[in-house]
């Protein structure tokens, strides 16, 4: 089976935003970056099923050198190939899914796994966008995968409860937590992902169709009132709640 | 200049999403001249249809195959995009629900336009829609604009109001598309309800618990709260990787990120990941032991003070209080 994940390479859950000079995006300045968790449930999953059918795992990332750290811990965790589309220039969704495409077309692969959403912009597009470019189905949300003689069935998480959802290979299947448990790079992985050549390419310029006037950070709250710090606080909360909030 | 809004509707009935994205559709129609049209899609859904003229649609454009009664991400963006096609809309409105999300990127390609996600408030400048959206799980929020000439939204369920229904019906039109099996891409063959259980990217108000509470079974005290309530029970990253909570609980910027009217913090600190997806809530109540935990900083109301004392009381208040 051949096996394609796709990798954002985005600021981890603990950085504090700040808004860059531009006003449109994010300072980088003393941030650390992380392979985005969803994405990481996509390369796990990608793993198993190499175990399952062998195979092949090929992951990549559109962006500049920094993603290379993204990918190589994909190599670590245990993929084949890695390829850079590098591009370090800011895209909207549609034109990261454009290059996405074009270079998946090129592999032609049985699978695509990608996570449900990037942390970093949460737009939670680029794998329909990719599936639709392609002419394939896609499942979004996925937290149960199983695959049987090209056969897909997947559960999809909806408000209040899944939906099971049929489609054949190939697909575009897009992870959300609980789908698995990514797997720790062993130290033998580690030490194999350095020595391994990640495989760069330039992408053909596309234009966003969305454009980003401004970011700003939600307003500060003011601080709120202590009501009391023990069980006798409880009446005077719910008289709050319901005549000055008005919530309940 | 014509929008339309799609409707969504599951088993015959509409979401409360569909009535929010109608309404602002229609007051963004309003704003620039616009006709503001919707679209219902399904197995058996022309009875609903007029319903929508109460939220400000002027007619409901009507697609129904015995088919459609379960969703099929292929199926709908393929009559999405033909139905804009031959209304020539400008503009389509989705809800940013698990299916708005899953196809509107794929009407986005059909109609090679641009798709501004889950946004949380739309204005009109010169004659220009500019979205707001929440980005980094609500750490910041931008302003877009789209540059196609055909411009795709998805709205956030639960932030825009529906307003109070007009006395007004829609007229239904009947749209036929032709589909075949191969526009069954991807098809829904079955639904699994989580038992009934609220979920909280669609509940008006949370209870959410998190390390604090110590131990699994602590949660009861948490949920006889959301049920005093009619709440959602949300959880933290903490307890959900604990395994003490199953992950379409967990809140966060690695979970769902909600916008209720009340949301009850119980024994949760306050990570930057939390926090970035529970903030945006109307009214914050946080009951922590620690009276330097972040979740405070936040919070409307606090109770500094031990959880297992004061969540029994407060449940046992709140039904006191909502049964008189």
């Amino acid at each position: 089976m051949k096996i394609l994940v796709f990798v954002n390479h985005v600021p981890d859950t603990e950085t504090k935003v700040k808004v860059g000079a531009d006003g449109k995006m994010i300072d980088p300045a003393g941030i650390n970056y992380m392979l985005s968790p969803y994405d990481e449930f996509a390369v796990e999953e990608g793993l198993k099923l190499r175990e399952k059918f062998t195979g092949e795992v090929v992951v990549v990332s559109l962006g500049g050198d920094a993603n290379k750290e993204t990918l190589r811990k994909a190599l670590a965790m245990g993929c084949d190939k890695a390829v850079l589309l590098k591009d370090a220039s800011p895209h909207d969704s549609f034109a990261v899914a454009r290059s996405l495409a074009d270079f998946a077309k090129e592999l032609s692969p049985d699978i695509i796994l990608l996570g449900k959403q990037s942390i970093d912009y949460d737009n939670g597009q680029v794998g329909s966008l990719v599936a639709e470019m392609l002419n394939m189905p896609s499942i979004s949300v996925v937290v149960k995968l199983e695959i049987n003689d090209g056969a897909v069935v997947a559960e999809r998480e909806i408000e209040g409860g899944r939906e099971i959802v049929h489609a054949k290979l190939p697909a575009v299947v897009m992870a959300q937590k609980g789908l698995n448990q990514p797997r720790y790079p062993s130290l033998k992985g580690i030490m194999d992902a350095k020595r391994k050549v990640i495989e760069e390419r330039a992408v053909a310029p596309v234009e966003s169709k969305v454009e980003v006037l401004t970011m700003r950070k939600p307003p500060a709250k003011n601080p709120g009132k202590i009501v009391g710090t023990d069980a006798s606080a409880v009446p005077e909360l719910v008289r709050l709640l319901h005549e000055e909030a008005k919530v309940i | 200049m014509k929008i339309i809004a799609f409707a969504e509707q599951r088993n015959n009935q509409f979401k409360k999403t569909a009535f929010e994205v109608a309404r602002a559709a229609r007051t963004i129609a309003d704003q620039l001249g616009a006709e503001c049209n919707a679209l219902v899609i399904g197995g058996n859904v022309s009875p609903i249809a007029p319903q929508l003229g109460a939220y400000g649609a002027a007619k409901v454009l009507v697609v129904e195959d015995a088919r459609l009664e379960n969703y099929s991400t292929t199926a709908f963006a393929k009559i999405a995009a033909e139905v804009a096609r031959a209304e020539a809309a400008d503009m389509l409105f989705f809800p940013a629900s698990a299916m708005g999300k899953d196809f509107a990127p794929r009407v986005a390609v059909k109609l090679d336009a641009g798709l501004a996600a889950d946004c949380t408030a739309l204005r009109v400048e010169n004659g220009t829609v500019i979205a707001t959206r929440p980005v980094y799980a609500g750490k910041a929020f931008v302003e877009v604009t789209v540059r196609s000439a055909i411009k795709l939204f998805t709205l956030r369920p639960n932030v825009f109001s529906a307003g109070t229904p007009a006395e007004s019906t829609a007229v239904v039109e009947k749209n036929e598309i032709a589909l075949s099996e191969t526009d069954f891409g991807a098809v829904v063959k079955e639904i699994k309800i989580a038992g009934g259980k609220k979920d909280v990217a669609e509940a008006d108000i949370i209870v959410s618990g998190g390390r604090g509470l110590k131990a699994p079974e602590n949660f009861s005290m948490v949920e006889e709260l959301a049920a005093s309530l009619g709440a959602a029970v949300g959880a933290s990253r903490a307890v959900v990787d604990a395994g003490w909570r199953p992950h379409d609980e967990q809140v966060g910027q690695t979970g769902k990120t909600v916008s209720p009217s009340l949301y009850i913090a119980v024994a949760i600190s306050g990570a930057v990941q939390h926090l970035a997806g529970m903030s945006s809530s109307k009214y914050i109540v946080a009951i922590n032991k620690d009276k330097d935990a972040p979740i405070f900083s936040v919070a409307d109301y606090g109770i500094v003070g031990d959880a297992f004392e004061i969540v029994p009381a407060l449940t046992a208040e709140l039904k006191k209080a909502l049964n008189r």
